[in-house]
């Protein structure tokens, strides 16, 4: 009986699963197109799923060796099952070889089972809590249905009632399983997520490498949508990604403005992104919402814009782009991409950009700088240092990018230290003077890619006019578009963060620094030096020659929360229940540092608005600049005091 | 609303860079015509069609902006009074003030002159328009507001009261098409003619402040000045008035 009744559930299930197939294919399809090798990335696919996915995984041991037991026996029998079962090979070996899948594919779901008895919040409830109890079904049907096969049990052994409750099993086992993978249940993420990894749209990111530039949009096609209205709008290899999501939420735990109690959960968005791919509300969505914003009043479909349907503008505007997400997420979603790419509808089209945003852009086409400050100005705080303008130098080894914080009276003090230290360093440097204009960065994160391409290219052609070896910059985030964002228009250099330049020097042993005077240290991580760049270790390298001792706080590195500063976060200014940078400030008050090391104008003015009593912040700058040794390194120069003013009287 | 508005722009420079941009009450003008009118609204400037900062109010969602093709230097005077009458107009509005070329902001006055129009300087808020009259709040000093019945057709200039003007986007700017019309170019006589020098500093109302305490300075420099030896004059005639009005300003050194 059985005999027959397994060929048929297994071959029905198999081939409504391929009609599933095809029904989300078309879904995907929905999206423009986008140019990836289709072949070569299938071919790339398991590589990238056995490497480079499960070293996101393998962060989390429990999660990583779980997956490894569930999937990977699942697989097996899947493939053995239809073999012996569907195809009727009962071959005794093949019997054995599916016994061992399911006990493996079962103790892999025993722990599946057990991390949802009381699972996080950031996971996903719903379907999700079904999910290892159909596992535990389908590996335990199928193992005792295999036994006879083995040879272990007897042939019709447990009659009728078996063989009932073992259809039934089955029935279940392979909805969950095979439909379920194509017609949007849990299992989704297998299919979808194995596509998406052959058609990922940045296959840089594979093989250990690193692709965090934003795309250009090609502003010359005129027909091509300035940026993302619809959920038809994204690329199809985008709309693909999005249903590779497995709910997992370690986004969601990571997501900066989620934890500000801002209305963005980057978890809820990529499921929003899904919702609008196939149409519908997301009453149905079974984790955290925006915070203040109740589930169930949200829907769309393909065909509708995406704002004020499905998603709401300020949850887009609340993101500063930090990239934590993508760092986290183990099916390798862009969720920063995403959000960008909607944005620049907004702004482009709709000219929506919220709070100060218009008058940032406003301000930024008419004098190159955010603020709006008279171009002329720009040099104003080296008047006193006479520095070299590649204006009248033409070539230099270093092209020193000072960026809009010399605007800044605060990131002044930071731009002069440097200066100190490059001078302190007999290295041949020179800036560009009042040629330089802001790097466009807060400009594309706000989503205005035609301010932003005009500002990389009048750049790039100022850069063209001259000579040099290498530019270095204390802002991470020009470093960040210099070094990966001009590149697609044309402009290619060597670019080095001052942390990582800095560290060079000492290691060539051309500073003459003493120690850090002035207690305990900790070191924040800018996003975009850190996720953006990888740079994790110049900085403590650099710390590390001033004799200090960083006290780790627990978010670093890789795992660094952001200060609130990028993406334009200031400057749209969504309210939230508490601010970004004083959650730092608390990571920062935690490991009882009295100081803290920055690397970044952003951060630095983020961390110094949180209200004192709390730790001071000094640029890395700054305190090699305060460890320098005035005498030249060997010679044992005069110490020439210098004629101490008489202070001025004051009545 | 079927009143016909027309908003006049000029191109604007950024007070920092001198860089060319929609002027800053210009943009107010077509902000308050976009909220007023809608997709009716018609914008036009006279002057050079292929001056992309115009494609700035295209950005604000207009499909076109009508430009009357003038060189610089000439008198725009004429082709705008004959084109506003044309159209139609029945509510104009205009900057105070251009922030380029001569920035004297005589234009809305000489155009009112010239088209026989009443003239609101400063307006802020549009009330209604009901019966061929609109119902206008004009802003004066220190956050003060009038309420005013005009007849229309009239002509207004906007100052900072107005609302804000919407942001440009890049993609209606792009789309957006500058209208060129041929039209017939007057030589400015004045401009030609007259000999141009700096301005004097305008004359200020001298305020003798005797205050000991910054509280007191803070309290007169934010006073309202009163003038103590301020006339009401009533039922004088036209006159009589403008006499009055001469002798003031001639006491208070604005005319020499
Ligand atoms: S980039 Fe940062 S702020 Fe934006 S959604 Fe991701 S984690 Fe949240
Ligand atoms: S987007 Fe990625 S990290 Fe976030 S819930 Fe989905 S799979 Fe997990």
């Amino acid at each position: 009986m059985l005999n027959t009744l397994l060929p048929v559930l297994l071959f029905t299930a198999l081939g409504l699963a391929v009609l599933g197939a095809l029904r989300r294919v078309r879904l995907w399809r929905q999206g423009r197109p986008s140019k990836v090798d289709l072949i070569g990335g299938l071919l790339a696919m398991p590589r990238r799923y056995l490497v480079d996915l499960h070293h996101v995984v393998g962060r989390d041991k429990y999660m990583s060796n779980t997956h490894v037991a569930t999937a990977g026996g699942f697989v097996l029998s899947a493939l053995l099952a239809i073999l012996v079962h569907g195809f009727g090979l009962h071959n005794q070996i093949l019997g054995y070889a599916l016994l061992v899948a399911t006990v493996l594919m079962f103790g892999g779901a025993l722990f599946v089972y057990k991390r949802r008895l009381n699972p996080p919040a950031r996971l996903s409830k719903g379907p999700w809590m079904r999910l290892p109890k159909s596992l535990l079904v389908f590996a335990a049907t199928f193992f005792i249905a295999t036994l006879p096969v083995a040879g272990i049990l007897p042939e019709g052994t447990g009659g009728w009632i078996l063989v009932a409750l073992l259809g039934l099993g089955v029935v279940w086992g392979v909805s969950e399983m095979f439909l379920g993978m194509t017609w949007g249940g849990p299992m989704k993420h297998a299919f979808a997520g194995a596509l998406h990894l052959a058609w990922h749209r940045r296959a840089e990111r594979f093989g250990g490498g690193r692709s965090t530039g934003l795309k250009p949009l090609d502003l010359e096609d005129r027909s091509a949508p300035l940026g993302v209205e619809k959920p038809k709008d994204f690329t199809w290899n985008q709309l693909l990604g999005f249903d590779a999501c497995v709910q997992c939420g370690k986004c969601e735990a990571m997501c900066p403005a989620f934890a500000a109690g801002q209305p963005l959960n980057p978890k809820k968005l990529i499921q929003d992104m899904v919702i609008g791919l196939a149409g519908g509300t997301d009453a149905r969505f079974a984790g955290s919402s925006y915070p203040g914003k109740p589930i169930g009043e949200h829907g769309g479909n393909p065909h509708q814009p995406i704002v004020n349907g499905l998603v709401d503008a300020e949850t887009l505007w609340s993101c500063t782009t930090c990239r934590a997400c993508v760092e986290e997420c183990p099916m390798m979603i862009e969720h920063v991409d995403a959000i960008v790419d909607m944005r620049r509808h907004l702004t482009l089209e709709k000219g929506a950009t919220p709070n100060k945003g218009a008058e940032v852009l406003d301000n930024l086409i008419a004098t190159d700088n955010p603020g709006g400050f008279a171009p002329g100005g720009r040099m104003n705080w080296a008047a006193d240092l006479n520095l070299t303008l590649l204006s009248e130098a033409k070539a230099t080894d270093v092209l020193f990018w000072v960026g809009d914080g010399a605007f800044d009276m605060r990131n002044q003090r930071t731009l002069r230290a440097f200066v100190k230290v490059l001078k302190a360093s007999g290295v041949d440097f020179a800036v560009l003077g009042l040629e330089e204009r802001d790097s466009g960065d807060v400009a594309r994160r706000l989503g205005d890619e035609a301010t932003f391409q005009q500002l990389a290219l009048r750049n790039i052609q100022t850069l063209g006019n001259y000579a040099f070896k290498r530019i270095v910059t204390c802002d991470p985030h020009s470093f960040h578009v210099l070094k990966n964002e001009y590149g697609a228009l044309g402009g290619m250099y060597q670019v080095q963060h001052h942390s990582t330049y800095i560290a060079e020097l000492i290691a060539a042993s051309k500073l003459n620094l003493g120690q850090h005077k002035g207690g305990s240290v900790t070191y924040h991580d800018p996003c975009y030096l850190g996720r953006y760049n990888g740079e994790y270790e110049a900085p403590r390298e650099v710390l590390r020659a001033l004799g200090i001792k960083v006290r780790e706080m627990q978010r670093s590195g890789f795992r660094s929360r952001c200060c609130g500063g990028g993406g334009g976060a200031p400057i749209t200014d969504i309210p939230g229940k508490q601010r970004i940078p004083d959650m730092r400030m608390e990571d920062i008050r935690e490991t009882e540092a009295e100081l803290v090391a920055v690397g970044c104008p952003q951060c630095t003015a983020m961390l110094e608005g949180v209200v004192e009593p709390r730790p001071l912040i000094k640029d890395l700058a700054e305190l090699v600049a305060d460890a320098l040794l005035e005498e030249e390194a060997g010679s044992p120069a005069v110490k020439v005091q210098p004629a101490r003013r008489k202070p001025a009287e004051v009545h | 609303m079927n009143t016909k508005v027309i908003s006049l722009v000029s191109i604007g420079a950024h007070p920092g860079s001198g860089r060319t941009r929609r002027a800053e009450q210009d943009a107010r003008a077509v902000e308050l015509g976009l909220q007023l009118a809608g997709q009716h609204l018609q914008v036009v400037h006279a002057g050079d069609p292929r001056e992309e900062a115009l494609r700035a109010y295209l950005g604000m969602g207009l499909d076109h902006l009508d430009v009357l093709e003038q060189p610089a230097g000439a008198d725009v005077l004429g082709v705008l009074g004959d084109y506003l009458r044309d159209a139609g107009a029945q509510l104009v509005l205009t900057g105070s003030q251009a922030e380029t070329g001569e920035g004297s902001g005589m234009l809305p006055f000489l155009l009112a002159e010239r088209l026989g129009w009443p003239l609101i300087v400063g307006l802020a808020e549009v009330e209604s328009i009901e019966n061929g009259t609109a119902q206008v709040l004009q802003a004066l000093p220190r956050g003060q507001r009038r309420r005013l019945k005009v007849r229309l057709p009239l002509l207004a200039t906007v100052d900072n009261a107005a609302p804000k003007p919407r942001q440009s986007a890049f993609g209606p700017a792009r789309r957006g098409v500058l209208a060129a019309r041929n039209v017939m170019v007057t030589q400015d006589e004045l401009l030609t003619g007259a000999e141009l020098q700096p301005a004097r500093p305008r004359p200020k109302r001298l305020k003798v402040i005797k205050a000991k305490s910054g509280a007191d300075r803070m309290k007169a420099a934010t006073a309202k000045a009163s003038g103590g030896g301020g006339k009401v004059l009533k039922e004088v005639s036209p006159q009589e008035g403008a006499e009055a009005i001469l002798k003031l300003l001639v006491e208070e050194g604005v005319i020499r």
